[in-house]
């Protein structure tokens, strides 16, 4: 009876580590909300800042994040879905995917201030986009590219293999037989995949430091050539480089709670989605 | 059939954007940076002091941010692990499957905090915390980093840990189990052994995570560029140096270049770590 | 091995084949599946292809519409002649070869859509818009395929909620709904339970009148009753082929002899 002894011991040991790392997430969820959500209000959500963000709301950095997930999100979704299909639908062999896949690897392994410092070079600079929406945008998706390749091709590659043959069958061409019996069932687990880029270029800092974010600009942006303040960086200045950091803590729980919702609203909302896709796929079989 | 090539053509066109993307951002980075090598020369990167912004004497020796970096790493790996490992296998192998399907997508929840809000979390209630715990006058070390960074892997590990102690074949078990040995000893002599490549893997991935991250290292490690191998000292990243100097160096000038340099060196450390967790995975991979 | 080759030559001769098979070989990569195989298929006839699983029968048919061209390093010699037309010639049209020649697979693939869209598929991606022509064709081809009775109030609920053997039927109605010339059915009720197998074996009675079908069985009996001429697969090459009925009877080579009595396979 000795080894039983052992396996209780550890596994209440697993269980222990398991929740104490579930834990520590509750408690910065927690923290975050305890102290931020008292600093919420529509002056908060909808004003402009004031006094070096000391005072007044956040508008321009909420705005300014939808722009860069948006940007981001239009340039990496398309390009995405395209190479998933071109990676899964087509040549499946060949040392040009290969390299493909390689270059994917290596991209969803770069350091994000690598990204910055690389948009700075060739955004910033190289193309003269000017520290610009247009420039933190295309770096975001560049950087996003990955996640979205990847989801996708796994969403492709769910649907069944005799979809694609029952149409090819009947004298579709291939991207017929993709467009009309491939693409539709695959579109929720791509889905996914995008709702996760955005959550995840919606929550960097370090790209946007170096190719867009502004310190402090308390109005709206004319046009992709324009600045703007994103919630991470106006978090990260008013925690650390503000002159008052004691002073502006609501501001600071404010706008971090606000970005904490709006990135696992977008995270939430793909864990959802994915595990009904699955579980749709799944009673096809 | 030519609008069907002209789509095969359009498809490979997007999908080599990454390749692309991959070549430019080498070329761009030497391009930045590549004067250095000539002037000042390769050699002064060779150094123990990183002081870009001195009347006196600038230095970019390398060596003070490697060490950081490789301090924060290797620290936020050893305590990752024991974490991330048991996790996984509590996950796979012990939950119940109600209990798992609440327990994934929690750890997911973790990787999708944004690294700000981690690291505005840590200089509030971590630091604080590590400093009165050691009798300290600041928090910010590479203890507090280390554990942020640490808490940032863990997803990564149990994710791809528990992908690996899943692909287990069920044969393995049943055979150790028929044989009388209990579920203990079946998971540490079969179980574990065939799932350990996966697990390199994994941890491999949650290094590269590690030692690319910026804005937890920026705001909490203290960013001292000094060579220390003490956890309660403050040192300064590859990563939180670029994030630092980068807005105020002039365009163009030996330290500017420098901080791409640095961005070279950075990459070139993830590029190894996930060339080598690739490795791994795919003999694991392989397998199933 | 020349012996039996000649033996299958004159004995597979026959009048007005639809499909014409010259010395095809198939490779998949470095490994050869099929060994100059030659054959008619004859026109308004049932054809079985037998042999043990691994023999190249399924191969063999996938060769007919040019289904192997999507698999990986599959790669095709010889010359299959459909109505006179090489179908491997470089400016041959795959689209229209597989309008003409339509499939009916091992396991029932019915697209997750209403019954109506899945047999209106063909038509749609051929260009029919047409709602009343597409209504007609839809009708027209499950009653062929014998199951319009059984589903005509309830077109546009899921295939997918149909039983197994109506969805297989509904796929041959799918295939149907494109007007082929030749039909090839892989293994068409290996995963159906008797009573449906019998619905099946009906229906390919019924269509030998109007189209040229080549089925790939591992049911000896159902080759038996299903087909008029039998060809008899074993490790890639084709062993003997004759009108079904002497086949069974009176194989003329012993290897055919044994699998049909059961000795192997």
């Amino acid at each position: 009876m000795k080894r039983d002894y052992a396996e209780i011991f550890f596994n209440s040991l697993a269980r222990l580590v398991t929740y104490s790392i579930t834990a520590v997430i509750a408690y910065i969820i927690f923290d975050i909300v305890r102290n931020g959500i008292g600093v919420i209000s529509w002056e908060f959500l909808s004003g402009f800042p004031s006094n070096g963000g000391a005072k007044g709301g956040i508008l321009p950095a909420i705005v300014g994040t939808v722009y860069l997930s948006l940007g981001a999100i239009i340039v990496a979704l398309p390009l995405g879905v395209a190479s998933a299909i071109y990676l899964t639908e087509y040549g499946k062999q060949g040392k040009f995917n290969e390299m493909i896949r390689l270059a994917i690897v290596t991209l969803a392994g770069v350091p994000s201030i690598v990204f910055g410092l690389f948009g700075l070079g060739l955004f910033v600079l190289f193309f003269d986009f000017g520290s610009s929406i247009l420039a933190g945008s295309l770096t975001l998706a560049l950087m996003i590219l990955p996640t979205i390749i990847v989801t996708s091709e796994e969403a492709l590659r769910a649907v069944p293999r005799s979809y694609r043959e029952g149409s090819l069958a009947l004298g579709a061409t291939q991207w017929t037989t993709i467009r009309t019996n491939v693409l539709p069932y695959a579109l929720p687990g791509m889905l996914t995949g995008s709702i996760l880029g955005i959550g995840r270029a919606a929550g960097e800092t370090a790209p946007i430091l170096l190719t867009v974010a502004a310190f402090f600009l308390p109005r709206l942006p004319d046009s992709v050539f324009d600045q703007v303040m994103a919630l991470p960086y106006h978090l990260y200045i008013l925690a650390t480089q503000h002159p008052e950091i004691e002073l502006v803590r609501p501001m600071q729980y404010g706008t971090a709670l606000v970005l904490l919702v709006i990135v696992l609203a977008f995270n939430l909302g793909a864990i959802v989605l994915r595990s009904r896709f699955q579980r749709k796929i799944k009673s096809q079989h | 059939m030519w609008k069907e090539k002209a789509i095969k053509f359009g498809l490979m066109s997007s999908a080599s954007v990454s390749v692309i993307s991959v070549a430019l951002i080498f070329l761009f980075l030497f391009k930045e940076g590549g004067d250095f090598l000539s002037s000042p020369g390769i050699g002064s990167l060779f150094d123990t002091r990183w002081t870009p912004v001195s009347f006196v004497n600038e230095r970019f020796g390398l060596y003070p941010l490697i060490a950081g970096s490789l301090l924060v790493t290797f620290l936020a790996t050893a305590i990752a692990i024991p974490f991330g490992v048991l996790g996984a296998v509590y996950i796979a192998e012990i939950a119940k499957p109600r209990e798992r399907e609440i327990l994934k997508p929690f750890i997911e929840i973790l990787a999708g905090i944004p690294s700000v809000v981690i690291g505005f979390f840590g200089l509030i209630i971590l630091a604080p915390f590590v400093k009165n715990v050691f009798g300290l006058y600041s928090g910010l070390n590479a203890l507090s980093g280390a554990l942020l960074l640490a808490l940032m892997a863990i997803p990564t590990i149990i994710t791809i840990s528990e992908d690996a102690i899943k692909s287990c074949p069920k044969s393995y078990r049943q055979a150790s189990l028929a044989m009388g040995a209990s579920r203990l000893q079946t998971l540490w002599r079969v179980v574990m052994p065939a799932s350990l490549s996966g697990i390199i893997a994994a941890i491999a991935l949650g290094m590269g995570r590690v030692i690319g991250e910026t804005m937890v290292v920026l705001m909490i490690t203290g960013n001292a560029p000094q060579i220390t191998a003490s956890p309660l000292e403050s040192v300064r990243t590859m990563t939180a140096t670029i994030a630092a100097e980068m807005g105020e160096v002039a365009f163009g000038s030996e330290h500017y270049q420098a901080l791409f340099i640095v961005g070279i060196v950075l990459l070139l450390f993830t590029f190894a770590l996930n060339i080598f967790s690739r490795l791994f995975y795919r003999r694991y991979g392989n397998r199933s | 091995m020349n012996d039996t080759k000649q033996l299958s030559t004159k004995q597979q001769s026959v009048l007005e084949p639809q499909v014409s098979v010259k010395d095809l070989s198939v490779f998949y990569g470095e490994m050869q599946a099929l060994y100059d195989i030659i054959l008619d298929i004859p026109t308004k006839r049932v054809t079985a292809l037998i042999g043990p699983s691994g023999c190249g029968k399924s191969t063999f048919l996938r060769c007919l519409n040019r289904m192997n061209d999507i698999i990986e390093g599959a790669h095709v010699t010889g010359e299959i002649l459909i109505d006179g037309e090489d179908i491997y010639h470089p400016n041959a049209d795959v689209v229209a070869l597989r309008r003409k020649v339509g499939m009916v697979f091992q396991k029932s693939n019915p697209f997750p859509k209403s019954i109506f869209d899945n047999i209106a598929y063909g038509p749609r991606i051929h260009g029919q818009k047409n709602q009343g022509i597409l209504s007609e064709t839809v009708e027209r081809s499950l009653q062929r395929a014998g199951l319009w009775n059984e589903v005509k109030d309830r077109l546009q609920k899921s295939a997918l909620e149909l039983s197994g053997g109506q969805q297989q039927r509904l796929c041959i109605a799918r295939a149907l709904a494109v007007d082929p010339k030749v039909l090839l059915m892989d293994e068409p009720a290996s995963a159906l339970d008797p009573r449906s197998t019998a619905h099946i074996e009906d229906l390919i009675d019924k269509l030998r009148k109007d189209f040229t079908i080549v089925i790939v069985t591992h049911n000896m009996q159902q080759a038996a009753r299903v087909s008029s001429r039998t060809a008899f697969f074993y490790e890639g090459r084709l062993i003997e082929v004759g009108r079904t009925k002497e086949l069974f009877t009176n194989p003329s080579i012993k290897q055919t002899e044994d699998y049909i009595t059961g000795r192997f396979g």
